[in-house]
């Protein structure tokens, strides 16, 4: 069995229990509940004002995919480490590298595309038009990304320590604000520069992501 | 089954600011077992992990030639899963068929993991490090919660492993009825 192999069935793998959810933790769905909540009470909470609501919904998008990105930090690594998988990986020759790498991808399958689809009906909640709303899903394709890198880093740095899921949100926030200042900075009147500032810092995220993330696993053995 | 080798020379212990064990030495070869023996918390699962190659010896060096299974106080599947299929995962990794169940784990297939006995989880955690296929076997405490009958098959299957040329390194603190079973006492370790 040729390493390749292996790490597809284990991508699959991470694909099923990051979109299903496991041991009483929720799947890729409490997320997007979260992310829908805040754009259906914003409303509420500022009025609907129509013009307000266009100007400033993009931002509270942007908001509130980084808030929800929170959500499944604890569950990214923190059950696979309990129960041994990355020392079995690991006995049999595949690198921490590899195995957080197909991690990261799996949890921008399960994250960050479902909080793609599910923006156009943020967008129709927060009065947003059709060519800011297209702005805004070609932002959270650049960003998403880097979110998701972040959060599995962050995951892997937080597992097995005590209240390690809130330590987690507190470190992701000053993490992602680069993302957020760019996302949300690419929607103003000439901000299109915002995206490929969006999309450097979201390549340096996913650049670096694998080998902290693989870094902290090794050192969470000792 | 390819020769395989184990080695260890003169191996030091540490968690967090302790030295649990120092000059830990040993060599072992194709048909080989040798049983870690010592009380509770003397550094026998760490051992084990270091010999695994996943921790770092505080000192000497641990020398390997042939794939090595680890199987220790984590199960390695997932426990909202049905047995049959949280196995099977790993007989995918492994490249192997579902081979002969001499761990009766086949009228389980449809219990979900995490509502198994300690004695049907041990029994998986052997199964999944037989299927593996390695060459070196690292098992620690291999009799906890199985019965006179399990304990039995669970001693004939290292026999089995040794016997078509693999090592096994135990640790217990229960005494193995094995036989040529070399006894290391790590309690002569201790600094």
């Amino acid at each position: 069995m040729t390493a390749p192999r292996r790490l597809a069935l284990i991508f699959r793998r991470d694909c099923a229990l990051l979109l299903g959810g496991s041991r009483g933790r929720g799947g890729a769905v409490l997320p997007l509940l979260f992310f829908l909540a805040v754009a259906m009470l914003y409303p509420f909470g500022v009025g609907p004002d129509a013009r307000l609501l266009a100007r400033t919904g993009a931002g509270v998008i942007w908001v509130a995919a980084l808030l929800a990105a929170i959500l499944p930090l604890d569950r990214l690594i923190e059950p696979d480490l309990e129960s041994g998988f990355f020392d079995q990986w690991a006995l049999r020759g595949l690198s921490e590298e590899a195995v957080m790498l197909g991690r990261i991808v799996a949890h921008w399958l399960c994250f960050g595309v479902p909080l793609m689809l599910a923006t156009p009906i943020a967008a129709a909640l927060l009065a947003i038009d059709g060519q800011q709303l297209w702005r805004l899903e070609l932002g959270l394709l650049l960003g998403t990304p880097g979110l998701a890198a972040i959060g599995v880093t962050i995951a892997a740095l937080t597992a097995g320590l005590r209240a390690g899921a809130a330590l987690g949100g507190l470190l992701l926030i000053p993490l992602a604000v680069p993302l957020l200042i760019f996302g949300a900075g690419s929607l103003q009147p000439g901000g299109e520069n915002g995206l490929v500032l969006l999309a450097a810092a979201s390549l340096v995220a996913l650049a670096v992501a694998p080998f902290a993330a693989g870094a902290a696993i090794r050192a969470a053995r000792d | 089954m390819q020769p395989c080798r184990l080695a260890a020379d003169d191996l030091a212990c540490r968690r967090g600011d302790r030295v649990l064990l120092r000059g830990v030495g040993f060599a072992l070869g194709s048909g080989d077992a040798l049983h870690l023996a010592g009380p509770n918390g003397i550094g026998k699962s760490s051992l084990l992990r270091i010999l695994a190659g996943l921790m770092r010896p505080y000192a000497g060096r641990v020398e390997a030639s042939g794939a090595i299974a680890l199987s220790d106080e984590h199960l390695p599947l997932d426990a909202h899963r049905p047995l049959g299929a949280a196995l099977a995962f790993w007989q995918r990794i492994d490249g192997v068929v579902a081979g002969d169940d001499r761990f009766g784990l086949d009228d389980l297939g449809d219990v979900p993991v995490r509502y198994l006995s300690t004695g049907q989880r041990k029994r998986a955690a052997l199964s999944c490090m037989v299927a593996s296929g390695a060459a070196i076997w690292l098992i620690d405490e291999p009799l906890n919660g199985l019965d006179a009958h399990w304990s039995t098959v669970a001693q004939a299957a290292i026999e089995a492993h040794r016997a078509s040329g693999g090592i096994a390194v135990i640790a217990s603190h229960q005494p193995l009825a094995l036989g040529g079973l070399a006894v290391l006492p790590l309690l002569e370790h201790v600094p």
